[in-house]
């Protein structure tokens, strides 16, 4: 099949996913969680059901600030609030058993304000040393600088989409930036080089053994490794599903973080990094012709 | 050796690895049956393994505190010991607490110094942060001057001086106080000390409070002394145990807290445990569906590469975490890419030569592509899982928990999906072809 052809198609349909991520990024940023914020995040069970207003009225009595209050499930309730010490710690926890017959602190996270910066920066350094690294493979592995780079740029492509989804999930459902979410982001990275790798390693095979463009072999590769790749990221759709819609609020968004970089890692191998590899194939020939 | 052969050893050791990865009590049809742990005696080495699983924190519920430490009146080159000595004093004092197995571990980070503690099972985490928190510079003073010009003088004598702490009762009084015993050295300059101010009053300052006010009636040779407050018997407690411990030598302050209850995180692992369960049944379904008998032989090795998994995180072993559990989750779904690698390409070289010839071609050639995408995954899970303790890089539990179920599922399904798997292949499938010619 020859699916080179609609390169252009592919570029509109990244396009529009990475735009629309970008717009949101800019009209409502990141709903950053308090690992990156600061802040507080406390979750509590009581034995009768409560209101989040009345709790919420109650605890700002006793001058406690309350950012956000929500019920997770029948009898738990997370409360968002800003840095506060032990003392204010007890006192919600009092103000919620007189509410609702007794409360027990399921989890409690305090995190100051200096923790935020420095995670985007172990972040950042992670991200760098991690692309550099598999950049350096996939070129000694496949003897050249191209094949590499598309590789890393698919895999941008992949970050790009992840960051803009969780962007828009975060406007529209309150999805949070968290520390599980750039252990997704990481992951994604591997996931979707791995995939590149698959096709890649086709066409390497190929061009060893019938030679010809870049052009026929990638179309060649694409068509060899499709029903692999989408069987591959079945299996892992799965697991993943299973997790969503299973595994609790902890690790939910964790779960659909992974999910849409899965499914983009998967779209970027053959219809991004493959592209980008035989555009820059193409240009490179022109500019030897003239 | 014949591939029936290797079979049979691959089976043996499963089933040794399905007995490690047993729970140590579970119900089957209906009976309790318990798995014993192992307990061997040979010679003067003695093994002893119950073979459970241990979770994290956030799974078995616990405290993890960082805390930063304030540098700023240590020269640059002294900051390292004093670091290493707010360690060593905060291990002391958990360890003094009575908590199992805690964590303390330092970190440096573009000048800042912290600590981070790791509190399993700790439910009042405001008594242990406030423990560990408290500098503890206890200092003995003299009073110079009278009436409204009085003045608190520090003296040489201080919690470095002392042998030991004990929390004890007064005979009269019934109420808790803090019996010291000095060193030899802190024995004579107590003595000293007291000689001098006989009459007088000589203040105990902990952490620059008075927190006792006593009057010296006579010379104390004995190298004995009661702090008496206005104390409960845990503050006296705590303040035995501060002080046995010894001072830190800066302040430091609690910067992150994080607090699981054991009921949270119990909760969490039974979610996993049915999440993973129906996610591994689709996954297998899918591939009988997908792939017939083929299928079949990736789901065999894909079960055993579940029961492998298992046995190695309790051997190893594996602090499981929740996102350690999305890891092992996620290795799942990835550890039947190589079969599936390898059933494509065979579908593609069945056409060209016979059955087992194409079998064999087609993991040999899917190899290529196994072994480098792989790598590149290796890569990521190596940032991730920091092995070095780079302080540039995380070095938090979960992801790093995250990053081991990662890489050693990978490196457990190249196992299974390359020896495992070709040699069912080779025998079932094989035999088949032949049954029928």
């Amino acid at each position: 099949m020859n699916w080179m052809k609609y390169r252009p198609l592919y570029l509109l349909l990244s396009m529009v996913m990475i735009g629309a991520g970008l717009f949101s990024l800019f009209r409502w940023g990141l709903n950053l969680g308090v690992d990156f914020k600061g802040g507080a995040m406390a979750e509590y069970k009581t034995q009768n059901v409560i209101s989040t207003e009345e709790a919420t009225r109650k605890i700002e009595e006793k001058g406690i600030v309350v950012s956000s209050a929500q019920a997770i499930g029948a009898d738990a309730y997370l409360f968002r609030l800003g840095n506060i010490n032990n003392d204010q710690r007890g006192i919600i926890n009092t103000v919620l058993s007189d509410l609702g017959g007794t409360s027990e602190e399921l989890r409690f996270e305090n995190v100051g304000p200096s923790i935020g910066p420095e995670l985007i920066k172990k972040t950042v350094y992670a991200l760098i040393i991690a692309a550099s690294l598999i950049l350096l493979w996939v070129t000694i592995q496949f003897k050249s600088f191209k094949f590499g780079t598309s590789a890393i740029l698919a895999m941008l492509h992949d970050s790009l989409v992840l960051l803009g989804a969780f962007s828009l999930l975060g406007h529209a459902f309150g999805a949070e930036i968290d520390f599980l979410f750039v252990t997704a982001m990481l992951t994604i990275l591997s996931f979707s080089v791995h995939d590149t790798i698959v096709v890649y390693d086709r066409v390497r095979e190929s061009q060893k053994k019938l030679g010809g463009s870049l052009y026929d072999l990638a179309n060649r590769a694409i068509t060899e490794t499709m029903v692999r790749s989408l069987n591959n990221s079945f299996t892992i759709i799965f697991m993943l599903v299973a997790l969503v819609l299973l595994g609790g609020t902890t690790v939910k968004w964790f779960a659909i973080a992974l999910l849409i970089g899965t499914v983009s890692g998967t779209y970027s191998s053959p219809f991004v990094a493959v592209p980008i590899l035989v555009t820059w194939d193409e240009l490179l020939k022109k500019l030897k012709r003239h | 050796m014949t591939p029936i052969k290797k079979l049979l050893l691959i089976f043996i050791f499963t089933l040794v690895a399905l007995y490690i990865s047993l729970p140590s009590k579970f119900i089957l049809f209906g009976k309790e049956i318990s798995r014993p742990g192992l307990n061997l005696k040979i010679k003067q080495v003695e093994i002893k393994k119950n073979f459970d699983l241990v979770f994290g924190l956030d799974l078995a519920g616990g405290s993890h505190l960082v805390f930063e430490a304030d540098m700023s009146k240590i020269s640059d080159d002294k900051k390292k010991t004093a670091l290493t000595s707010v360690r060593d004093v905060i291990e002391k004092r958990v360890n003094l607490f009575g908590v199992s197995e805690p964590n303390v571990q330092v970190s440096s980070f573009e000048g800042k110094d912290r600590v981070i503690v790791e509190l399993p099972g700790i439910k009042d985490t405001k008594e242990a942060s406030a423990l560990i928190g408290t500098t503890a510079q206890l200092i003995f003073a003299q009073v110079e001057g009278e009436g409204e010009e009085a003045k608190l003088i520090p003296t040489g004598l201080t919690g470095a001086d002392l042998k030991s702490a004990d929390v004890q009762f007064d005979q009269t009084t019934g109420k808790p106080v803090v019996a010291l015993e000095f060193t030899k050295e802190g024995t004579v300059k107590f003595a000293d000390l007291t000689q001098k101010n006989i009459g007088k009053p000589l203040p105990i300052l902990l952490d620059n409070q008075v927190i006792s006010y006593p009057n010296v009636n006579e010379a104390i040779t004995g190298g004995k002394a009661q702090i008496t407050g206005d104390f409960t018997t845990d503050e006296a407690k705590k303040l035995a145990i501060e002080l046995n411990a010894g001072a830190l030598p800066v302040p430091i302050s609690l910067v992150e807290e994080r607090t699981v209850g054991a009921t949270l995180g119990g909760e969490s692992v039974s979610r996993s445990v049915i999440a993973g369960v129906i996610g591994l049944g689709m996954v297998l379904l899918f591939m009988v569906l997908s792939y017939g008998r083929l299928g079949l032989v990736a789901d065999m090795g894909l079960i055993i590469f579940g029961i492998l998994t298992l046995a190695l995180y309790k051997l190893i072993p594996v602090v499981l975490t929740l996102p350690g559990i999305a890891g092992f989750l996620l290795s799942v779904g990835m550890a039947v890419d190589s079969n599936i690698l390898i059933f494509e390409r065979f579908k593609e070289e069945k056409v060209r030569r016979g059955f087992s010839d194409a079998l064999e071609v087609s993991f040999g050639r899917a190899w290529d592509s196994i072994r480098d995408a792989n790598i590149a995954t290796l890569v990521t899970a190596f940032i991730l899982a920091n092995p070095f303790d780079w302080s540039f890089l995380h070095t938090s539990g979960p992801v790093r928990g995250f990053a081991i179920t990662l890489a050693l599922g990978i490196g457990i399904s190249l196992f299974t999906g390359l020896v495992v798997s070709r040699n069912l292949l080779r025998v079932f499938i094989r035999e088949k072809k032949e049954m029928k010619k």
